[in-house]
């Protein structure tokens, strides 16, 4: 199964060549009743790259996210995916690129009276003709891709730890073997170590599927652990996008001093304990 | 639905006198609101429903919002018989007419108690579930993974428990039509004292099938009524469980008045109408 995945892949780079945006925000403004979250905003993913959006809570980090899947739409402007304008597009239409984007949720939103095998078979048994053995196979691979055994597969979701959830719900994402992922938040709520596992595994998959990633996160250490570029959300524009190198030197005061504070030795350094 | 940004206000709102134009112009937007969101529903759900349904979810919703609704209705029925017995015979006997007691209580059973009591029983317990089942899973962003992995929560969601409620509702009613007349029995022999094969026969010699069509004809309507307002007000809720919690008394309120009203207009039509069974 990996062999032809990553046969498909070469074949999918052949055809669209490093570099071409894959998704691309053209003119794109999104308001909440007053407040004006996204204002005029452009933005370029490349095919391939691990892109970070950074930015404050509530500055429209998850908005933008949403926009990408269809699951908002924009009061005004353009959302390219893959070469389809899917802004306008009605829900049935917007079925065939979903299929090509799995998105994380922050909490995971693992549907919650369904088993962990019944919640990655999902997707699975909506938009393939699979029998139930090769479901059964793919469901045990994907799995093993986020580092957990198959007996968890009659769980539900209630008796899972934090980390597992987002966990199966990225093997629930990567199931279908979509060309996008959507990472919102993929660390809050999670202790240091798993954190690292979650990141290793955003990186590793966008190995070992050559997938492109957008990771909405406020966690600086996971941005600059996966980015290959980053974005940087204020004032519902894009005040920066370039790599993490160049955001470290960027002129965006407030840029330098998010990066700044997430990895600051004095936040890091124990209370009351040496300097 | 109009939102308000925080339960103070709209607590603020609520304590305005119902006569103040804002309050009143809220209630008409609201209601507004609410009446176009549920036919924009209606219109996916018919478009929805030209796809493959999955009728092991279907028979599940049957279960869990049909079946098990069976002790509720039933229970309802019976009382509902047994109150309306010693009701109508406390007021007949005065003009010596206990022997219509039968007659009365079934006829008032099947045509109209028996199918509107049923129905507003199931919107308080299934309604409510509804709501706060696929409420719970708005908030939780449940529907939204379902919308991004591909699937439509109208087919996956709505159309199965539309289509279970619309389908059992009928079932529940002539379950309680038997009750309530069953109910009516027990207290004409034991209270009323008139036997019981007296009870039936009248019973039979005056109410019809005609009477039972009618009052189990307006039930898919109800049926369908609940379920769709319990899905609207499910997958319109926001802001946890504060939300959760107020979109489920909204939506049993609101199918409640629903059945009510459009019970008065159903029955007003299958009298008009040369349907067979007036």
């Amino acid at each position: 199964m990996t062999f032809s995945e990553t046969a498909v892949m070469r074949f999918v780079r052949a055809a669209h060549p490093a570099g071409a945006p894959i998704i691309e925000f053209k003119h794109v403004s999104k308001a909440y009743g007053s407040k004006r979250v996204l204002d005029d905003v452009n933005l370029k993913v490349m095919r391939g790259e691990v892109l970070v959006i950074l930015g404050g809570s509530g500055t429209g980090k998850s908005v933008s996210l949403r926009h990408m899947n269809g699951l908002e739409q924009p009061d005004d402007g353009e959302v390219w995916v893959d070469g389809v304008e899917v802004s306008e597009l009605p829900e049935e239409e917007l079925v065939p690129v979903r299929k090509k984007i799995g998105m994380l949720f922050q909490s995971g939103a693992l549907f919650d009276s369904m088993t962990v095998f019944e919640n990655i078979a999902f997707a699975l048994r909506e938009h393939t003709t699979w029998s139930e053995e090769k479901i059964a196979a793919r469901v045990a691979e994907v799995l093993g891709f986020v580092n957990l055994e198959s007996d968890v597969e009659r769980l539900l979701p209630s008796s899972l730890s934090g980390g597992m959830k987002k966990r199966v719900s990225l093997a629930r994402t990567v199931a279908l073997k979509p060309e996008i992922l959507l990472y919102d938040e993929p660390t809050t709520g999670l202790d240091p170590v798993t954190s690292m596992t979650i990141n290793r595994l955003i990186v590793d998959l966008n190995e070992r599927l050559a997938t492109t990633s957008v990771v909405v996160t406020h966690d600086i250490v996971s941005a600059l652990f996966v980015a290959d570029r980053i974005a940087f959300l204020q004032n519902a524009r894009f005040a920066f996008v370039g790599t993490p190198d160049e955001a470290q030197n960027s002129d965006v005061v407030d840029l330098r001093a998010f990066l700044a504070a997430g990895v600051s030795p004095e936040l890091t350094a124990s209370k009351g304990g040496p300097p | 639905m109009a939102q308000f940004d925080s339960t103070t206000q709209y607590i603020a709102v609520l304590k305005e006198p119902l006569w103040k134009f804002a309050r009143l112009k809220r209630w008409f937007q609201n209601v507004s609101f609410h009446l176009g969101g549920v036919g924009l529903m209606a219109a996916q759900l018919a478009r929805e429903a030209r796809n493959r349904w999955e009728m092991s979810e279907i028979i599940r919703q049957m279960d869990a919002l049909g079946v098990q609704s069976i002790s509720i209705a039933s229970l309802t029925a019976l009382f509902t018989g047994m109150v309306l017995a010693l009701q109508t015979a406390y007021a007949l006997a005065q003009f010596g007419g206990k022997v219509f007691v039968g007659r009365v209580v079934v006829l008032s059973i099947c045509r109209e108690l028996g199918p509107t009591l049923t129905a507003l029983m199931v919107a308080a317990r299934v309604g409510s579930g509804i709501t706060a089942e696929l409420g719970t899973m708005s908030v939780t962003e449940q529907v939204d993974a379902m919308r991004a992995l591909g699937a439509s929560p109208i087919r996956k969601l709505v159309l199965p428990r539309v289509v279970a409620v619309t389908l059992m509702l009928p079932i529940l009613t002539l379950l309680a039509d038997f009750l309530g007349m069953v109910g009516g029995l027990i207290i004409s022999v034991v209270e009323v004292n008139i036997g019981a094969s007296f009870y039936l026969s009248t019973v039979q010699q005056s109410v019809h099938v005609n009477d039972v069509l009618h009052g189990l004809f307006k039930t898919p309507f109800f049926g369908f009524e609940i379920a769709m307002i319990g899905c609207y007000n499910g997958l319109n809720a926001t802001g946890g469980a504060d939300g959760v919690g107020r979109a489920t008394t909204i939506a049993v309120v609101v199918a409640s008045i629903a059945v009510l009203m459009s019970d008065f207009f159903l029955t007003k039509l299958f009298l008009v109408l040369p349907l067979g069974f007036q």
